[in-house]
Order: structure tokens, then sequence, then C-alpha cells
């Protein structure tokens, strides 16, 4: 019973994509169907290859293409190897090697995937035998080039749970008690007349009026508004998120959006100076003056601080990724090991947003009303409120909590998952694409291990999150923005991934949670506790496996199920009434001695 | 009756004590009259000087008052606060208070004037003192002590007390341990370890032979050190060894057994003979040495592989040069120097070469497993000496091998076995006298609870002892009270212990072991050594009496692999690595030449060993993977606030995993109870169920006191751009796509 729910525990989401027996955690059978179906998904080809695996070396077998996936199974059994990439992860297909190309499996494809791998087949070099595989892969890995829907247009999946009821911004408002006598709920961007990449219910200060909102609007790039994340339940100072102001060379200045600040320093009534929090290194925000953005100056906001919180821009972000995958995909960096990770500086980056997060949950956690922006406000600055709120705020640890998180820092107030992620796109050197979201979560899956009793969720949740980021079997991430999905009708012809985890809730549940309302959680970012996420990271490495504190979380589920059958036992005992317990045992199936015993060979 | 920590300043009466000036008592006894607190003192323990007010810093802000002395034992600071249990560190010590600090447990001590910090070096202490001080200790606590407000001539005596007590040069006698025990007559000290077996006697080593039915036999030709000094008494060699071949060379060139395996091999150690120019004493040597390898051999029946450290692998100097450079990292005194040392930290740690050498020693351990395990075949290690890798790497393998040696009293019985009666020099290596030449210090002890550690935190449940046993260890061996680690050998204790004049009741000192943990903890402190997480042995096993499991549990099957070891031989070493090294240089072997490319032997053992369903109670094997190597934050970051994760750390699952184990403990108690239908034993309230208030716990648990808990967050400070060579991307917009509108 306990090893059942280890399976569970395994942190490759999906579902166990290569060489199934390597880990010793998933030694279950495979089941002798063989490609597990998704509703709605058909299979398109199929062909016999070669798997160039990097850790077993060439594999023959059966790869099949669906409209969802690419399935790969060895012919060999022992070790049978399995490859199950949603098409979506793919980023890049190419042919490798021609019809004349000499060596041994030399003639195949290459597909670069985004979740941190690089997949290779070969096949035989003779009529053209790559064509049509290459041709259903080009085809279905990236619909949107060929005019095709998204697979979840056309899944036919059906859940318990509805996960589009998961998030509802009215809801949620008046959970954070929204609105109140100094923030006002307004309508004004209904149809997305205000500003196209915000929904269409936003909270701003009460005094301000819908027409100041339109003049605020012209000031600010995409007329992305200062609007309301997050207020604090007790000293009601908030966190409000917007873009760069249009300053522009000459240094423009906007009376309205002067004052607009001004009246949402003034709403708590204890805040001096409102606290700005520029994500961007001081550089690049009077670079962006050039092009007519740029930041607050001092003269025109008088009530106000600036602090640079020096994050760097999404192609830094894409560039420091890309070093990472060469030092853990396929092998692992095996000397320098740590400056090579110094050297991606992707946890110096991990660092200095963490860092930035928590000086905006300090502020407000003292008292003091603070805006955040970047450039345009939908990557840096949804990763500061995001996580400053994750820091402030205990419901956003739980699972439904950290949904209505991203659905809305991140899905209603626009961050563009489709331009960042390249949803079905074939263009894979598109510059718009970067890992802000995967850095997101990678940051709090560093809060969840400073913290490991302080959130519902598991691991395996933001892992299961990541995947289907890319896999587009869900509508969540797709598009850039909630006009596009309201025109799309995402929430009525696709489903949701909140569906497919709130039907199984235990499986993505941190067993070591442990509520604690009220506390305001502040990792430390200092490099002495980053960690590098290897369970992501690192997972398609069979030899690295098992982080501890997967041990520590397997061995409590072993003692949960113990314990369990202990008091299941106990109960027993005590029904068939203790005192002539030992002479009982010809009615129950086992004797208590028995009992002892087995319960012990667990240990 | 032993009285420690008892109440405060029961002092005991001086004896005469040759290495205080008589102008020291002086100064001790115009003390007295002061209205100022003492120190808790232990049975023989004397204050040689002490200072007040001197002001102890923490933080830039803070500081308490207080007194500072400094004993034959400790230097100690004792606060005129009066401390709260409820702020009192949980791991309290009954020997060492939180401001206590043991002489050998100095480090490095600097004075600070205007803001400069300035090494102090033992002998070269002047009439000057500096207005402040900084005291880094072994266990990397930081004191800051304020000299400036105490009287001239008392902060004078205090900072040259303290050089000259923790870092000049002294003589064994002067070791705490001897004044101590002339105090504590209690006889029975050593003897309430029963768990732990010494390997202090005959009956000891028969009792581990049979345990791992070797065929090995006792030597007993040692008796009183007749032959060597180096050796102990007792030890155990091939059954063809003759006392005769113990005697010729004074033990040199001997296998001594160390372990062997059910499969029929074993481990040895051995002294190297010396190397000689003659030819004619050269061959007398070969012939023996040949005649020892058959021994070990049993003729033939095992292939034997030598293991040949005196050939300068990891060398004792490079060790201790390492070390040396990581614990500054760790030695931090102010804020701005963390976030400093943050900036580059991993490449910073990683050219320190520690965690390297840790690396290092678990391959060559493994290397060792495979031989003995795979191939069948005895490993013999040679030496010099054959204490100190040979200490390492044979306690290391049996960690690995034998699920005994990952319980408590195994463990400690392990590090009885090879590093105390094996002869280790802890007394050098360690420089508990704080000899000026310290070519011989070196950090081997620590290096093996170093690479316990990483097996620890890779297998927890296969380990009875938590991390927290193994930082406790590591601080042990600085508190010189405690025969474990004070002496370079048997002999040297024995003849150290042995008193002049013997009265009726003993002959000998009888200084107290590190095993009798109780000396230093409460029961319920103790509590924290134990792993919840640790799988206990089926209890049928038990029965059984089986060392481990038969071989069965794990039938590897390397490729190529077979019996016979020699066709592999040469491949092990340079093959291998020539193959990397010419790899590593092009940088292919990437994509399909990453599965072409040999892996080394060890990486090949470890691979088919992790296919296997894991076996807490077989072999366990370490991952060396640069990520899978870490570091002792434990150990390490205990004492750095900044470092501190409040309400944090792993602590937190530990504790669930310990109270849910103690519930299950419970449970089965009331079963056996009902079952039965008797009085179930005493629940052992095990592991630290006792420490409750889960927000009260942070990362630095049991260590630090939350005495600085704050409620306000730590916030990096000097974030310095190290990207610059990514800045064309930098400085690129966003956008490239859509730019914003120019206005």
């Amino acid at each position: 019973m306990a090893s059942a729910s280890v399976s569970a525990l395994n942190s490759n989401s999906l579902e166990n994509s290569s060489s199934k027996n390597v880990s010793r955690e998933s030694l279950r059978m495979e089941p002798l169907t063989n490609i597990p179906y998704l509703p709605g998904e058909e299979k398109v080809t199929d062909k016999e290859i070669i798997y160039m695996c990097p850790f077993n070396g060439a594999v023959k077998g059966k790869v099949t293409i669906t409209n969802y996936r690419l399935y790969f199974k060895s012919f060999e059994v022992d070790p049978s190897i399995i490859l199950d990439v949603p098409l979506g992860v793919l980023s890049r297909i190419e042919k490798m090697g021609g019809a004349s190309s000499r060596g041994e499996n030399s003639y195949g494809l290459e597909i670069t995937c985004k979740d941190m791998r690089s997949l290779r087949f070969a096949l035989k070099q003779e009529g053209h035998s790559r064509r049509d595989i290459f041709d259903s892969l080009f085809k279905f890995a990236f619909p949107q080039s060929h005019n095709m829907p998204f697979f979840a247009f056309l899944s036919q999946e059906k859940f318990l749970e509805n996960g589009w009821n998961v998030y509802s911004p009215i809801n949620e408002y008046k959970r954070q008690g929204l609105p109140n006598e100094k923030w006002r709920i307004t309508f004004v961007n209904e149809k997305y007349e205000l500003c196209d990449t915000y929904p269409t219910i936003l909270v701003v200060p009460f005094k301000a009026s819908d027409e100041d909102l339109r003049r605020v609007a012209v000031f600010r790039s995409r007329g992305r508004i200062p609007i309301l994340s997050w207020i604090h339940p007790e000293n009601q100072a908030v966190i409000m998120r917007c873009s760069q102001p249009l300053v522009g060379m000459s240094g423009k200045r906007n009376k309205d959006d002067e004052k607009y600040l001004d009246v949402i320093r003034e709403a708590n009534g204890q805040t001096a100076k409102l606290i700005i929090y520029d994500a961007r290194p001081n550089v690049n925000a009077v670079a962006n003056k050039a092009t007519g953005g740029g930041y607050e100056g001092e003269d025109a906001y008088q009530n106000a601080e600036l602090i640079f919180l020096d994050i760097h821009n999404i192609h830094v972000m894409r560039e420091s990724l890309k070093k990472l995958k060469d030092i853990v995909y396929p092998n692992v960096e095996e000397s320098h090991w740590l400056s090579s990770l110094e050297s991606t500086h992707w946890l110096e980056h991990i660092k200095l947003v963490l860092s930035g997060a928590i000086q905006v949950a300090d502020k407000v956690s003292s008292g003091n009303s603070v805006v955040v922006h970047c450039s345009d406000g939908w990557d840096r600055t949804a990763q500061l409120t995001s996580l400053s709120m994750l820091m402030l705020d205990s419901y956003f640890r739980t699972i439904y909590g950290f949904e209505v998180l991203v659905q809305k820092e991140w899905i209603s107030f626009g961050h563009k998952f489709s331009s960042r992620i390249g949803h079905g796109d074939k263009n894979h050197t598109d510059a718009d694409r970067s890992p802000i979201f995967l850095q997101f979560i990678d940051c709090v899956w560093q809060m969840t291990k400073q913290f490991p009793t302080a959130f519902e969720f598991n691991e395996h949740f933001l892992i299961t999150i990541v995947d289907h980021l890319y896999s587009c079997r869900f509508g969540t991430f797709l598009f850039n923005c909630e006009s596009v999905r309201d025109s799309q009708e995402v929430k009525l012809k696709t489903p949701s991934l909140w569906s497919l985890i709130n039907s199984n809730i235990e499986k993505y549940t941190n067993p070591f949670y442990t509520k604690d309302s009220s506390r305001v959680l502040y990792p430390v970012a200092s490099m002495r506790h980053l960690d590098l996420w290897v369970n992501y990271y690192i997972r398609w490495n069979p030899r690295i496996r098992q982080q501890p504190q997967n041990l520590v979380e397997q061995r409590y589920m072993e003692l949960l199920a113990l314990r369990d059958q202990y008091l299941k036992k106990l109960e027993e005992l005590q029904l068939s009434d203790s005192p002539r317990i030992s002479n009982n045992s010809a009615n129950s199936p086992v004797s208590p001695n028995q009992i002892v015993h087995q319960i012990q060979t667990q240990f | 009756m032993l009285s420690l920590g008892s109440g405060g300043g029961k002092a005991a009466k001086p004896s005469f004590i040759s290495y205080v000036t008589p102008e020291e008592i002086k100064i001790k006894d115009g003390e007295i009259s002061r209205k100022q607190k003492q120190p808790d003192l232990q049975p023989g323990e004397v204050i040689f000087c002490s200072a007040y007010p001197v002001l102890k810093c923490e933080g830039p802000q803070r500081g308490v008052y207080g007194t500072l002395c400094c004993t034959n034992f400790k230097i100690s600071f004792i606060s005129e606060e009066s401390l709260s249990e409820e702020t009192a560190p949980p791991l309290s010590n009954k020997l060492l208070g939180e401001n206590d600090i043991a002489l050998s447990c100095v480090d490095q001590i600097y004075g600070v004037r205007d803001e400069k910090k300035k090494l102090i070096i033992g002998g070269q202490v002047k009439n000057k003192y500096p207005p402040k001080l900084l005291i880094y200790c072994k266990d990397f606590r930081v004191f800051q002590f304020c000299l400036s407000y105490a009287k001239e001539e008392e902060a004078k005596k205090i900072f040259q007390g303290i050089v000259h007590h923790s870092l000049e040069p002294k003589s064994l006698k002067c070791a705490f341990a001897f004044s101590y025990c002339e105090e504590v007559l209690s006889p029975e000290v050593s003897k309430k370890i029963p768990a732990t077996v010494m390997f202090e006697s005959k009956d000891n080593w028969k009792l581990e032979l049979n345990r791992t039915r070797s065929s090995c036999k006792v030597a007993h030709v040692n008796e009183n050190y007749v032959v060597s000094e180096r050796l102990p008494q007792y030890f155990a060699v091939p059954f063809a060894v003759s006392d005769e071949d113990i005697r010729k060379f004074k033990g040199q060139g001997v296998p001594l057994w160390c372990w062997s395996h059910s499969n029929g091999s074993a481990l040895f150690k051995m002294s190297a003979l010396p190397n000689v120019q003659d030819d004619g004493t050269s061959q007398v040597y070969q012939m023996f040495v040949d005649r020892m390898t058959n021994a070990v051999c049993q003729n033939q029946m095992y292939p034997v592989k030598t293991q040949d450290f005196s050939s300068g692998f990891l060398p004792l100097a490079d060790l201790q040069q390492s070390y040396n450079k990581f614990k500054q990292f760790f030695l931090i005194d102010n804020t701005a120097e963390f976030w400093l040392s943050d900036v580059k930290w991993f490449s910073s740690i990683e050219n320190t070469g520690w965690l390297e050498k840790i690396q290092e020693c678990l391959n060559k351990a493994t290397e060792i497993v495979l031989s003995l395990e795979e191939e069948n075949s005895c490993v013999l290690m040679i030496e010099e000496d054959c204490s100190d890798l040979c200490c390492l790497f044979s306690s290391l393998v049996q960690v690995m091998l034998d699920p005994y040696y990952r319980t408590t009293p195994g463990f400690q019985s392990l590090i009885q076995k090879e590093w105390v009666v094996g002869g280790h020099s802890f007394l050098d290596r360690c420089n508990h006298l704080y000899q000026k030449e310290k070519e011989s210090q070196s950090p081997l002890f620590l290096l093996f609870l170093e690479c316990v550690w990483q097996l620890l935190q890779q297998h927890a449940p296969a380990f009875q002892f938590s991390e927290t046993y193994l930082t406790v260890v590591s601080d042990s061996v600085h508190i010189p009270l405690f025969s474990t680690f004070l002496f370079n050998s048997q002999h040297q204790r024995d003849t150290a212990t042995k008193l002049e004049y013997p009265d009726s009741q003993r002959h000998s000192l009888m200084i107290p072991s590190v095993w009798d943990w109780s000396l230093q903890f409460d029961w319920k402190v103790q509590a924290l050594f134990t792993n919840p997480l640790y799988v206990e042995k089926p209890k049928q096993d038990k029965a059984l009496r089986k060392p481990y499991r038969p071989k069965h549990q794990r039938q590897f099957s390397l490729p190529n692999s077979s019996s016979k070891p020699s066709p592999r031989k040469s491949f092990f070493k340079e093959e291998t690595d020539n193959l990397k090294k010419m790899l590593s240089g092009m940088r292919i072997g990437k994509w399909i030449n990453a599965t072409e490319m040999q892996l080394s032997a060890t990486r090949q053992f470890y691979e088919s060993w992790q296919r296997k369903p894991l076996d807490y109670h077989g072999l366990i094997l370490p991952c060396l993977d640069g990520p899978a190597i870490k570091i002792w934050l434990q150990r390490y970051l205990r004492w750095i606030p900044e470092a501190q994760i409040f309400g944090g750390g792993s602590v937190l699952t530990m504790k669930k995993v310990s109270d849910l184990a103690a519930e299950i403990e419970d449970l089965k108690n009331e079963m056996e109870k009902m079952a039965h239908n008797m009085h179930a034993g005493n629940t052992k309230k095990l592991f630290f169920s006792s420490f409750h208030a889960p927000t009260r716990l942070s990362s630095s648990f049991p260590f630090a006191s939350l005495r600085t808990w704050s409620t306000r967050p730590v916030i990096p400070t000097s974030i310095v751009q190290s990207l610059g060579s990514v800045s064309n991307l930098a400085e690129k917009e966003d956008e490239d796509t859509e730019g914003v509108e120019v206005f």
C-alpha cells in the first residue's frame, strides 16, 4: 500500500518519459495497451525508428505520432524505454544527415524540446524514410504555423472539477476585502478599450474616476495603468502594478499620472513616500527613454521614491537558461560543476528576483504602499508581484490559492504566454521567447524548499504546471491576454489545467503542509541556500534522481500508511473485546502477533 | 558521583598546576572580592584571569556586558543578562555554555583597531592589546569582545591570557582532561557505554571476527606494546601470519585486518616497509611482502588488489590547505562580508577544492567497495604508517558495505576500531597542542565525517544517526576532555595516563570517552542524534544475527565483469583517465559519443547498483555527480544570522516525521499491550518531539538560539553585477518586434 503512494510521488510529471526501468521508484508494470490516448487524440502516423538515447545508446523501437504527442517505445523489454512527449514541448525539428551521409545512424531527425532535453532519432537511409514523420511532426507540433487549432481545442477530456471556475476576479477581490471606501472596482476596460492586455475587471483608487484612468493610460506604456494587485488586510498597504511611464528623451510629465500615484499613496493613510520598484537595472531604465519609455523622475513624483531592482530582461534570461541546458543535458558537466553553474547566472537571476520580491513584501508588511513595474509590466512585474503576494498571503500557498495567483497575476494581467513560450509556432529563434514563467516557478520551488511545510502543494504540482505550460493540452496558458482568449472562447472550447489537478488533488498535495495563517515568509535570497532545481532541470538523467527532500516525503508517506494500518488494527482489536484477544485469533484472519510482524517488516 | 555543570561557581580547589604563573593566580584571588559573576567550573578547572566589564557584540547594534575570563579549559563570557530558558539553544551542552569556547576550539584570533582586522599570532603579543577581540572558533562560532570598557590592566591580562592559552604551544599534560580526571575519581565513566565496542580487548576483536565470519585471528604479541608503540595491544591478522612475522619489522609490512565481506573477501591495511637502496635488504623485504600478500589471499583463494596511498594520493598538506580556504567562507563576522562573498559563491567554494576532495574520497572508497563486493577480491591498503588514509578509507568502505556501521553504536565502534585503536594521530592531525610546525596537521577525520554526511544526505533512511549527531561529533573533537580524540596512539594514551604514584584505588587516570554522551548532553538533547528517517532492520533478521543480508540481495551484473579482475586492471586507471581527458578537451561526447564513451568503472558500478531495488540494509553507494555533492550546511551555516531561515529549513519536515514516528511507537506499544493483555514497556519518547513550537524553529536548529529572531527579512546588499558578458543582450529592449511608440 505504501508503494502506490510512492509511485504517485514520482516527480516526472509527464508520466515517465525516458528509460522506465532505470528509476527504482517506477518499477510498476507497463500496461500492454501502448499509447495512453487522450479523448480526442488521434493517431497520425507511426514508424520503426532508432532512438539515440544519450543514456542507453541506440534503441530500436516504434514511434507513433498523434495530434497530441510523440510516443516512442523500444522493442526491447528489459529495459523498456518509453518516450512520451507532447508535441507542444517541441521547439525545433531538424533533419540531420542526408541520404548519402555516412556513418551509422547519421540519418534522421533532431528535436529540441522546451523542457530541457533534446531527442535524436535515426532511420534507414532509403526511400525518404523520414519524410512522413518529419512532415507530420512539423505540422502537428506547430499548428499555429499551419492554420490548425491547438490540441486543447480538439480535446474531449472531461474532468470532475471545472478548473475554469477556480478564478473569479470579483470573488478574489472580495476575499481581499475589496471594494472598500478607498478602492473601487471599475469596468472601464470591459471592452478592452482602455488597455487590450488587461482584464475587464480592475481595482483602482476610489478617488480616481474612469476619466482619470483614461488620461493616465495615455502616459503608461500600452495603457497598462497602475492597478491594484493586493491589499494588506490590516495596514491597507497595497501592491500596484503597471508599465513604465512614457517619459521619453525630453522627460515628459503627465499631471494626471502624478496625481494618480499620489492618490494611491494617500489611500492607506500611513505611506509617507510611495515606493516605486522598477524591476530593471538603472541603465536599462535610462536606455528606455530613447524608445519613449523611462521611469518616474524625482521632480515629477515628489512623494515617491524610486528603487531599481536590477533584474535583467527576457533576452538575458533566455540565454541563461540555454547555458544551463548546456551543462545539464544530456550529461551533467563533469568537472568544475559549481563554476559552470555559476557561469550560467541562472541562480543569480533567481536570487535577484527573489530579493526584489522580498523587498516588496517587506515594505508592504510594514505598511508602505508600493508600485511595481518594469518596461511593459508583464514579465518581471508579474514575477515580483506574485512572489511577494506568495510571501505575504498564506492563501496563495494553498493549491487553489496558487491557481488563483497564477490565473490572476500572470494569465489575466497579460503575461504574454503565447509569445514567451511560442505555442504551436515553428519560429524557434523568435526573440520574444523567454523562460520568465519557468523562472517564477523556480523561485516558488526555492521557497518551498526553504519552507517545506508552508505550501499545500508539492514539487509534482510545480512540475506539472511547467509541463503543461508547453503541452497545449489545456487552454490555461494559451494566448497572450484575456481579450484574445475571449475571442477564441478558450473557456468554452478547451479544458483547464486546474481541472486535471483539482480532480486528483492528493497527488499534488504536500503531506507536510501545516496551515499557518498570518505569517509572512521571507526566504533567504543567498546563494548559500539557493539550489539548482535538479528534479526539474536534470530529471531526464537517470543517474540523478531522488533528491533528499523527496526521500523525506516518501518516508513520511510510508509512515503515514503505517500509522493508519496500526490505527485500523487497533480499532479492530478494540472491537473484538481486548481481554480475550489472544484466544480470538481463530475469528480474525490474522493473529495479532502476525500483525505486529507484518508491520515491522515495513520498516 | 559526577557533578557537572551543576549550579554556578562550585570552584574546585586549585591543585598545583605548573603552567599557571604565580602572577595569574594572584589576579584570580583579587577577582573574587569583586561583584561579578563566575563561570560554571568543571572539576579541576581553574580561572587564570578575567576582565570586567567586557562588551560582547551581537550584530552591529546589539551587545551585552559581562565578564570575560580564561580558565585552563575554556574562554568564558558570563553575561550580565540572565538567559531565559526559552531563548537558550535547544542543543545545550553541559560542559560548555553558549558563550564558552574550549581553548582548543579557538581557530583564529583577530585584534580589531580602527576597523582594521589584524591576525594575532601566538608568542608575538606585545604589551599592547587591541580594543576589540574577534575569536573564530573551530565550530564556526564567531565572537566579538570589546575590551575598551575594562580596566587597562585587566584587559591586557585577559588578552594575553587568551592568546597564551589558546594560540601557543603547550604540553600534552596541559590538556584539560588531565586536570579534570585528577578531580573526578570515577572509574566507571568510560565503562558506561555498553553498546560501543572499544576494541581494547582481545574479546572485542574476536567478536568482530565472528560477526563478519572472518578467518583471521587476533594477535596479542603486542601486549604491553612490546613490539610496537604504533600498534594497539590487540589487532587481527590473517591466519598465516605468525607472531614472528609481526616482530620481524615491528609490525611493518604486516597486513592488519579491517573487515571481512560475507563473500569471503576482506579489507586489510599495512604500513609500508621503508624504501631501501641495498639490493639484499630490498630482496628480503620483497620476499616478506610476497609472503604477507599470500597470507592475505589465503594462498590464492582470493585475488588481492593493493591500494598504495604512499604515492601522493590526497596529500595531507593539500587537505589542510583546502580546508583552510574552505572554512574561511563560513567564518563571517559582518553582514557586508556575508553578501560580498555571496556574489561569487559557487566558484569560490569550488576554488577551495574541499568538495572535490570529498568527491575524490568517495570515489576511491567506491573503487575499493567494487573490488570487495563485485570482484570478490581482497584489498590491501598500504600507507607509510597506515594511520591516515587507511583509517579514512577502511572506515568509509565499511560504512558503505556494512549496515551495522550505520547504526549509532556501530558507527562509534567503527571509529574506535579504525581511528582510535587504529592509531590515527589525532593529537598531531588536530594540532591540539598548537605546535608550531603545523605540517602534521590535517583534517582527515573531518573529511571522513564529511563523506559520511554526503552518504547520509543521499541515503538518509540507511542511517540511525542524524546530521546533528555528525555535527556534534565533529565539534567534540575540539573538546580536550575526552580521550577519544586526544592522543596519537593507544600507547601514548596509556603512557600519559599512567599515574606516577599509583594510589590504592587506581593505577591510571580514567579519561572519559566521547561516546559517553551523557557527559555533554542530557537525554532529551541526545534524542536529536536519532534520525527519524531511519528504516529499522526487520526483526526476524535480528534473530538470525546476521551481520547483514547475504549477497543474493544484490547480485550485480556489471557488463563484462567477471570474478577475475585482472583483464580490467589497466582499464581501471589509465585508460579511462586518458579517455576522459581527451573527451573533456574536445568537448565531444555530448551526443552520440556520450554513450560510446567508456564510463569510469565506479560510475558503471554505481549505475548498475542504482538499477537494483534499494535495500537500506545492504550496500549503499554515493552519487558523485556535481549536483549531488552538497555543502554540509548545518555544520557550516548554523551560526551565521544572515543565513538563518526563520521558521524554515529541513528541520520542519524532520520534526513532522519524528512526531509521526513517535506516534507509531505509541500505537505499537498500545497494540502489543492489547494483544498480549499486559502492560507495555515504557514508551520511549524518541526523537525531538519534545521541541515544540514550530514557529520557533529555524534552519539553524538545534544550534543557534533564536534570541535574534527578527520579523524583518534579510535583504541582499552589494549585489554586484557580474553579468558583463551578456551586456549586449542586457541592453536590448524586451520587445524587439513591437517597440514602444515614440511620443
